[in-house]
């Protein structure tokens, strides 16, 4: 325990110090956690010694990373990207592993050691290059797209590869259990879709209704946990199955929610899994042989770097963007690391060429953001001659409308039929579950909670629309968004009318009381009954709403003091009243003249 | 069938234009469709004013003068019913061959509308824009049926001009049944 806390407190430290500096100095975070890992790592500061456990818990981050990824992937446009992950990526392995592996026979190793290692080297690290396109916001570009279809095909791809390199060994495979191997993986991934698609969601809305917060992240990470462990079982990657049953969950109104609660140990495992990579950097083979491993690394990102280049084309990247594509890719990834175990076990790789292999991939990793610097240094330069043509493609929805009730169903429904996309939150699992049966996409959580907001995509929202019932949710909402997202526009519900002068206080415009408009209407029918012709009824009406917005506005800058705000109240009344009987006189005045 | 198109802001507050309504009211084949009582709030029900112009033969406008043009829902509704595609352009044949009458009537006396007048133009010089509506859409144009001088007119004055009004269009439906 103590050596856990002691541990905690050197990464949590390293990161803290490291991460901000890389990050304000153009680095990017990647780069960051990496030089902390070397930092504290063997060839540093010797504060941890255990570096392989590390990597290895370290990697269930790129398990959760996965599992985000798959919960922003709906099923439907997994399938659309169906051309893109198999035609792309199978190209780009072929492509990629035929010219490493071919480099890698002409500096001597056997043709089984360099087809095993060329094709682990054609493998990019997801975790990179995921995390790279995040903070750059580059996931929904064309770029992220074609790059994010290759890293999904890898990851597939990496289970055979590390299932066939003791075939290329002397000793050759065991054989024979293929079959049960095949069936288990089936049975596994049967295993997923059943809990992903069928036992989550009732699960989950159970435990909603139990409204102890931290049992739903438990179940979050117990879920992840267990389809993760239930993939390793059966031989399989533990991120697949994850990214597999995010992507069954990407429709279900507990998204967000999910997002929200994984998204931080994902931060931190990552993180992990970064310092990790750093401190496994082997400076010795650096020291021992520094040309062959500078020749290794440049090799290896020049290679894959012009073969994605090549490639790109076929792929849909963007001609501007070919470069960018090839820098975010170029790098070799964290299941390099298993094949060369497996590949040395069987004996396919010496035990030397492992080390200096190992060492390459991790600088190579390290390389990224410098490769993105220098990318950006290069087109900046270009940018200042050529405009921006990028086009913004970003799938997130427009509108956040926070309270489906009957409120905000109308609200809602107005947009949807215009075909703008809204994303609905709203934290009663029963009214989700009326409003999931009508076919709207609702999401489970509390509104006033940043990070859900965050999940949500107020960040990149256009307007927030705050129809929730309670007013001091309501309010703690509308100052939430305010600090968080200034850019956020605000159209409000008010319950009455010390709620609207609670919400015109705090600067927003778009507000209407929730009974007053449909009062009015009601007092219009009252009167067209008596008598008063149906458009002169409007004329009162509207003479009325004029008034009374002018007592609110009057009430506003003394609306917390009680004496003052009932004063102006009774003497607004009296004005309105006073008024009215004014456009009443007038109107009898008309009569005969003007309209004939 | 007769359409007649009322747009008058306050019926009750009306003396002219009530008068000549109650005329029209008793020819039988004639529906009244009064805008403002029908549409206070401007949402016209661009279907159900369609249906109706369709099943009539002769569309009456009758609404006082304001501004020298009808009032604002009347023109909201010239905008919104008799549009593109429906009643001009391209497939816009509904109104085609039907029959248009304009009643209207003014605060001024008739002495008003000359050259040297408070109006500046005489009377005719301002039926062209509904004239030009009407048979833009293809319709025939009447001649048109307007009361001068709403406010003063007497009672008797008035009363002739709501008869040949009546009379018109009793005739109208008469020509139709029989021809």
């Amino acid at each position: 325990m103590a050596d856990l806390l002691h541990d905690s407190l050197v990464y949590l430290g390293a990161a803290v110090v490291c991460v901000p500096i890389a990050k304000r100095s153009g680095l990017g975070s990647v780069l960051g956690y990496l030089i902390a890992g070397w930092l504290i790592g063997p060839w540093g500061l010797k504060l941890i010694g255990e570096v392989e456990s590390t990597l290895h818990f370290a990697e269930f981050g790129v398990v959760l990373m996965l599992f985000l990824i798959g919960l922003e992937l709906e099923l439907k446009r997994l399938v659309e990207m169906r051309r893109a992950v198999f035609g792309g990526g199978s190209l780009q392995m072929t492509a990629c592993g035929t010219v490493l592996a071919l480099g890698l026979m002409a500096l001597g190793l056997t043709w089984q050691a360099a087809a095993a290692a060329g094709m682990a080297l054609a493998l990019s690290s997801t975790a990179i290059a995921v995390q790279t396109m995040n903070e750059r916001n580059l996931m929904t570009a064309p770029v992220g797209h074609s790059s994010f279809a290759v890293l999904l095909f890898q990851d597939i791809a990496a289970i055979p590869l590390i299932a066939l390199v003791p075939f290329l060994g002397a000793a050759g495979g065991e054989g024979g259990a293929g079959w049960l191997g095949a069936a288990k993986a089936i049975a596994a991934i049967a295993g997923v879709v059943v809990i992903g698609r069928f036992l989550t969601r009732p699960l989950m809305r159970l435990i909603a209704k139990s409204e102890v917060r931290e049992i739903f992240t438990a179940f979050a990470l117990l879920l992840v946990i267990g389809i993760a462990q239930l993939m390793a079982g059966a031989g399989l990657s533990m991120a697949l199955g994850a990214f597999l049953a995010g992507v069954l969950l990407a429709s279900s109104e507990y998204r967000h929610a999910l997002e929200s609660d994984i998204a931080p140990f994902k931060g931190l495992l990552l993180g992990l899994f970064f310092i990790a990579v750093g401190m496994s950097i082997d400076f010795g083979e650096v020291i021992a042989r520094p040309g062959l491993l500078t020749l290794l690394v440049v090799g290896l990102l020049t290679i894959k770097a012009t073969v994605l280049a090549l490639i790109a084309p076929r792929l849909e990247v963007p001609r501007s963007e070919r470069w960018l594509f090839a820098a975010l890719l170029a790098q070799a990834g964290e299941f390099a690391f298993v094949v060369f175990g497996v590949a040395r076990e069987a004996q396919v790789l010496a035990r030397d060429w492992e080390g200096l292999l190992t060492a390459a991939v991790a600088l190579s990793m390290a390389a990224t953001p410098l490769l993105l610097i220098a990318f950006d240094r290069l087109t900046s330069r270009r940018a200042q001659t050529q405009r921006e043509a990028d086009t913004i493609d970003d799938d997130s929805a427009p509108v956040i409308i926070a309270g489906m009730g009957r409120y905000g169903q109308i609200v809602g429904r107005v947009l949807w039929a215009q075909g703008i996309h809204i994303t609905v939150l709203d934290h009663d699992p029963d009214q989700i579950d009326t409003l999931r049966r009508f076919g709207y996409k609702v999401f489970y959580g509390d509104a006033t909670r940043l990070d859900l907001l965050t999940a949500a995509g107020a960040a990149k929202a256009k307007l927030l629309v705050v129809a929730i019932d309670d007013v001091a949710d309501s309010l703690a909402l509308v100052d939430l968004a305010q600090e968080s997202f200034p850019n956020l526009a605000i159209v409000a519900r008010a319950r009455n009318v010390r709620h609207w002068l609670e919400l015109a206080d705090r600067g927003v415009t778009a507000i209407e009381r929730e009974a007053f408009e449909s009062s009015l209407k009601s007092a219009r029918a009252a009167l067209t009954v008596l008598g008063v012709e149906p458009y002169e009824a409007r004329e009162i009406a509207e003479a009325f709403r004029r008034q009374n917005v002018i007592t609110l506005n009057a009430l506003l800058p003394h609306f917390r003091d009680e004496a003052k705000t009932v004063a102006i109240a009774r003497s607004g009344r009296e004005e309105l009243e006073e008024n009215l009987r004014r456009d009443r006189e007038a109107r009898q005045q008309a009569r005969g003249s003007g309209w004939h | 069938m007769i359409a007649l198109i009322y747009a008058h802001p306050y019926p009750a507050r009306s003396r002219a234009n009530r008068v000549l309504l109650e005329a029209a009211r008793g020819v039988p084949s004639v529906i009244v469709r009064s805008l403002y009582d029908n549409y206070p709030d401007f949402e016209i029900d661009v279907a159900a004013e369609r249906k109706l112009l369709l099943e009539s033969q002769l569309i009456v406008w009758q609404h006082p003068l304001m501004w020298y043009s009808a009032p604002a829902l009347q023109k909201l509704w010239f905008d919104t019913v008799l549009a593109n595609g429906w009643a001009t352009g391209e497939g816009g044949t509904a109104l085609e061959g039907k029959t248009c009458l304009w009643v209207t009537t003014t605060g001024a006396a008739s002495a008003g509308y000359t050259p040297g007048g408070v109006h500046g133009f005489p009377f005719a010089a301002f039926v062209p824009v509904m004239e030009m509506t009407a048979r833009y859409c293809g319709m025939h144009w009447l001649p048109p049926l307007v009361v001068h001088g709403a406010h003063q007119i007497a009672d008797a004055a008035l009363q002739q001009h709501a008869a040949q009004y009546r009379q018109r269009l009793l005739s109208f439906a008469a020509e139709a049944a029989g021809g």
